[in-house]
């Protein structure tokens, strides 16, 4: 909300400058959030009153024009179309620099000539429509009051701050310049000037008939006519200042001084062009897709969960929230009817923001304006138009059965020094409290408390201690130490360390990447194998839409970006949750995940470089899942995966658990990426890794080993580890390692053969091996290597 | 006597001006060998008198004593720098890169996560985890944020078709402990979180550390104090802070907390306040026994204040350019 220093300063001013002022607002629970001076300096430019207007001998549109600037009398030649003899413009004279950059110099115009200009708001980089809408905005027309010569900064008080408030959602009451200005004395013990508000008596005895069919979501409503009012006056300058301040346009009179009302006091006002109103007003729930045209000329339809104010022909506006363009005010009404009323929040939270309407009526009635404020809003509203727009007024007329006082809350003396850990006097408590506006009564063990009508924060005990707290002020509790009984960690020996898990990936040269959860459908749907993620309803854009079914679609995303900007080589992971696909019963889990492309190195002197490839990250894999104590016996099998190479994939398990996936992407998915290289991929599930088991102790052997070499003929397809696997087998317990030293394919071995090296290191732990035994090992291993696999040794 | 004497003298200086073991074995065969010089002294010894043979002969074998010294401390070194100037030969260029695998780094926003814990950790602070798709009741109404509070607007959340949406904070990790776990409890719940939301401050996920401590006796100058602590060991710097009134709907007193930048600005880097007592009866603890405390805490803006990073869009585009800078 923003508010001007200076409109607060005459309700209240504390001493001290612009900062003083910022600094005890924030610590008083109202965040200033930005400060803005109020415009710019402007030196050279003056009020200027213009005493006579002649036309140009020799251009049509431009006119002479003879200004007052106090003392002396400037010829000026202007172009605007609303200059006129007796207005007063700001004028800035031979020296000023606008705004916009433009030096005025005196000048001959079409051979006149004119020392000065006349300004337009724009001219003067003022912000803000100031003109009436739609109006074409000329020179800007100052009020007559103003004296000639008066630099135009101080006319305008440009040395105005407007400060923008962060109003917390608890903080109704302070939704309004009265409302700041009281908040501000209270905490700072200054006296506060509630503005006069004196009720204007009734000229007429005109009354319009009012119904309310809910009086829990409108207790309180209250209308007046004004007949007879000029509409279509210019708001002064004095008040489109103040709304622009505020940071509310200037529409037009008698919206602007509602407005204005609303600024000062926090009562959201509507006016209706009472002629368009069709026999009185009613106050009731909208009917099931009951149409409205709103005053922004949009059209909405409604349902029974949001009040309307409605005339016999339908809902004229949206309760609380927004006005109806059929009796909207315009420049030709003249006959004007003024409602404020206090709708209970329960009746208007969350429609605005379901309606997308958040105006600053709803903003402040889902919050809650005070229930005692309506009909001296009113008086405030008819004194300003009878002033500005004149007219007749009407009855004040106040219908429905009003709001019962707020409960009273009892706070503990006990319970106020345990909650903030410090002890605060009596005294200060019930200074705090009576400054606050509370009635409070002292008892024995604490203080009952009545708070005002404006307070609708203040409920229940806790309330109070807030405000205690706030008042008194957070900088003045003394921080204390806690006090905390002494408890061990945890050191779980099935729990994977997920900081482990990350320094092992950064020592084999990945780095960790942050992706977001959500990602384009259609990239998730391929890695998914046409799976559909869970869709976000309201995503960002489409690219951010569904929940990702693998972390792979964000990785390829962030490979790509690094590939367009000269990265060949890249490592990535990524610890993160993905989803489960939509219709399943939707669930997260955590995984790892990763990918390499480039080469297998970096780029050195001292190797040659090759492209990554499935065994490298394979590599990297067992390194770090044995550093983490993971099991031997993950399996690894060739497995099809819709993302990955038929023929370079493989799935891991572990007992009959999924483990997760490696391979080689997919070449049509590699395309489909523009990657030239398809890179190394992995995912893991996280809490399959958690397997880790307590090691236990083996003895060691005294006995030496004995290393026996086997190559082996095999069917080219035959997989590795299945000849490791038999190997190990038939072996027996004397078998230590199973060394894989070399594949040999092509040259003078048969095409679909391939020639595998096993290196067997057997031991005994009870004796020497003699060359005996290990012969009979390795005939048992060559016989079961022969059966199993058609194996014949290479000699 | 005299001839001993000097022929050793002449010896030593032969030792000395050898240059190679070549050269120092024929000074020993010429001084020393079977025809060597000093042998041959000693030859002559048997045609003496017995007592001078006695005499002489101990004056030449000590002199050879000395000399076989000095040859083989002259050997030892000769040696000695035959080995240095042939390893030196074999030098390598230890300037040269190392060979094999470079390393990679850790992502700054786990990087602040991780001192985070640490530092919670050592007052013993547990890490608790939850899911990332929430239901409205733990991520809002358990939360003291009933349907229609204004404070929803605070949250611009994402939902999901089923009705149920992602997590705006990791604070209903806090209801799921205290719904499992019960009082006394001590907390830290760090995680991703998503509000739809974007531009140079904001991105639609970002993490989060929330804490909590609930036990019979916490107050609000406990948690002055616990955080004023934090910033100071976070920051590593004497840093000055400030706790100023805010409102959240799930604690009460709530206070943001500022910290004073090294240029004068202050900076909001913390939101904290005492356990709402309706919350901790949300999830079956009884207020007037327990009362606890509460704080949240972006982890991309404390990384971006650590970095000196002025765009928070960087921490999610994984450009390894910038990546690489952290550690």
């Amino acid at each position: 909300m923003k508010i001007s220093e200076h409109w607060l300063r005459e309700l209240v001013s504390p001493p001290g400058d612009t900062a003083a002022l910022l600094h005890q607002l924030t610590m008083q629970g109202l965040e200033v959030e930005g400060v803005e001076s109020a415009g710019p300096a402007l030196e050279h430019v003056v009020v200027g009153r213009v005493a006579a207007v002649a036309p140009h001998p020799n251009a049509d549109r431009l006119r002479v024009c003879q200004v007052d600037v106090g003392g002396r009398t400037l010829q000026i030649v202007c172009g605007a179309a609303n200059v006129r003899a007796g207005g007063v413009y700001p004028t800035a004279l031979p020296g000023a620099k606008l705004p916009g950059g433009l030096v005025i110099r005196s000048a001959t115009l079409r051979g006149t000539e004119s020392a000065g200009m006349l300004c337009s708001t724009a001219e003067l980089g003022l912000p803000g429509d100031q003109g009436p809408a739609g109006q074409q905005v000329g020179l800007l027309e100052l009020d007559q009051a103003l004296v000639a010569g008066t630099p135009l900064a101080v006319a305008m008080t440009f040395n105005d701050q407007i400060l923008d408030l962060k109003i917390t959602p608890n903080r109704a009451d302070c939704f309004s310049v009265l409302g700041v200005a009281r908040d501000l004395a209270a905490t700072t013990g200054l006296a506060f000037a509630d503005p006069e508000i004196k009720p204007v008596p009734p000229v007429d005895s005109q009354v319009v008939s009012v119904r309310i069919e809910d009086p829990d979501a409108c207790p309180v409503f209250v209308v007046r006519t004004i007949q007879g009012v000029r509409a279509d006056a210019t708001s002064p300058v004095w008040l489109r200042e103040r709304l622009r301040r505020s940071g509310i346009k200037s529409i037009q009179l008698i919206v602007d001084i509602t407005n204005l009302v609303m600024l000062e006091l926090g009562q959201p006002l509507h006016a209706y062009d009472l002629d368009r109103i069709d026999a009185g007003l009613v106050v009731r729930r909208a009917r099931a897709r009951e149409p409205l045209n709103l005053l922004t000329g949009a059209d909405v339809l409604l349902d029974d969960a949001v009040l309307v104010i409605a005339d016999r022909a339908g809902a004229v506006g949206i309760a609380g929230i927004m006005g109806g363009s059929s009796t909207a005010v315009s420049p030709s009404t003249t006959n004007v009817l003024l409602e404020a009323a206090f709708f209970s929040p329960a009746a208007i939270g969350g429609r605005a923001r379901r309606l997308g309407l958040q105006t600053e009526a709803a903003t402040r009635f889902e919050r809650g304006v005070d229930p005692s404020g309506q009909q001296r809003a009113l008086e405030r509203a008819t004194e300003l138009i009878l002033a500005l727009a004149g007219g007749v007024p009407g009855v004040c007329q106040a219908v429905g059965p009003g709001v019962p006082p707020r409960g009273q809350v009892f706070l503990r003396r006990d319970r106020l020094a345990r909650v903030l850990g410090n002890p605060v006097s009596d005294a200060v408590v019930e200074s705090i409290l009576r400054r606050l506006g509370m009635g409070v009564s002292v008892s024995a063990n604490g203080w009952q408390v009545q708070p005002p009508a404006f307070r609708f924060d203040i409920a229940v005990e806790v309330d109070l201690i807030e405000e205690i707290a706030r008042v008194y002020g957070y900088d003045r509790i003394t921080p204390r130490p806690e006090r905390q009984a002494t408890e061990l960690g945890k050191a779980v020996t099935t729990e994977a360390d997920a900081a482990a898990l990350r320094s092992g990936f950064v020592l084999r040269g990945y780095q960790e990447a942050i992706t977001y959860s959500f990602v384009d459908r259609e990239p998730d749907r391929l890695f998914a194998g046409g799976n559909e993620g869970v869709p976000l309803v309201n995503p960002l854009s489409t690219d951010l839409a569904v929940m990702r079914q693998s972390l792979w679609p964000g990785l390829v995303e962030a490979l790509r970006h690094n590939l367009a900007r000269q990265q060949r080589r890249v490592r990535l992971f990524e610890i993160g949750v993905r989803f489960r696909p939509a219709g399943t019963t939707a669930g997260e889990e955590s995984v790892i995940s990763g990918l390499a492309t480039g080469a297998a190195v970096q780029e050195q002197w001292g190797e040659r470089s090759r492209p990554v490839d499935f065994y490298d990250v394979k590599s990297d894999l067992e390194a770090i899942l044995t550093s983490l104590g993971q099991p031997a016996d993950i399996n690894w099998s060739a497995a099809d995966h819709p993302a990955l190479h038929p023929g370079k994939s493989a799935r891991l398990r572990y007992r009959d658990r999924d483990v997760g996936w490696l391979g080689t992407l997919h070449p049509s998915l590699a395309q489909r990426f523009g990657l030239e290289e398809a890179p190394v991929l992995f995912e893991l599930t996280r809490s399959a890794l958690a397997v880790q088991a307590l090691p236990t102790y083996q003895g060691l052997s005294r006995f030496p080993t004995v290393r026996r070499d086997l190559a082996v003929l095999v069917a080219r397809n035959t997989p590795v580890g299945h000849l490791v696997a038999a190997a190990r087998e038939s072996a027996g317990p004397a078998l230590r390692e199973v060394i894989v030293f070399d594949i040999f394919e092509g040259g003078h071995i048969d095409a679909a053969q391939k020639s595998v090296a096993l290196g067997l290191i057997l031991q005994e732990t009870s004796r020497t091996l003699t060359d005996d035994d290990v012969e009979k090992i390795v005939s048992r291993v060559v016989e079961r290597l022969g059966t199993e696999f058609d194996a014949r040794l290479r000699v | 006597m005299d001839n001993v004497e000097s022929l050793l003298l002449q010896a030593r200086e032969a030792v000395a001006a050898a240059r190679d073991v070549a050269a120092l074995d024929g000074v020993r065969v010429h001084y020393l060998g079977k025809k060597g010089e000093l042998t041959g002294l000693l030859k002559q010894v048997g045609a003496l008198s017995e007592e001078l043979r006695r005499t002489r002969g101990q004056v030449i074998n000590s002199a050879k004593a000395v000399l076989t010294e000095a040859l083989d401390a002259r050997r030892q070194q000769l040696e000695a720098d035959a080995l240095s100037v042939e390893l030196r030969a074999g030098a390598i260029d230890v300037s040269l890169p190392g060979r094999g695998q470079a390393s990679g780094g850790l992502h700054p926003v786990t990087l602040t996560l991780q001192r985070i814990e640490k530092i919670f950790g050592a007052a013993g602070f547990a890490v608790h985890e939850g899911p990332e798709i929430e239901d409205d009741f733990h991520n809002f109404t358990a939360l003291n944020i009933p349907a229609d509070h204004p404070a929803r607007a605070m949250h611009d959340t994402f939902y999901l078709p089923d009705g149920r949406l992602l997590r705006t904070h990791t604070s209903p990790v806090q209801i799921r402990a205290l719904v499992r776990q019960g009082a006394p409890i001590r907390l830290i719940a760090p995680g991703r979180v998503y509000r739809c939301d974007s531009d140079t401050t904001h991105t639609p996920m970002f993490h989060q550390v929330e804490g909590l401590v609930v036990d019979t006796d916490v107050s609000f100058a406990n948690l002055k104090s616990l955080l004023a602590d934090f910033v100071q060991r976070f920051f590593e710097r004497a840093a000055t802070v400030r706790f100023r009134p805010s409102y959240f709907p799930f604690t009460e007193p709530s206070a943001e907390v500022d910290v004073l930048s090294e240029s004068g600005k202050w900076l909001e880097v913390l939101g904290c306040g005492m356990v709402h007592p309706q919350v901790l009866l949300n999830v079956g603890i009884d207020p007037e026994k327990y009362t606890g405390y509460a704080f949240g805490m972006g982890v991309e803006r404390l990384a971006m204040l650590r970095y000196g990073i002025d765009d928070i869009r960087l921490l999610f585009e994984n450009d390894l350019r910038f990546l690489r800078q952290f550690h």
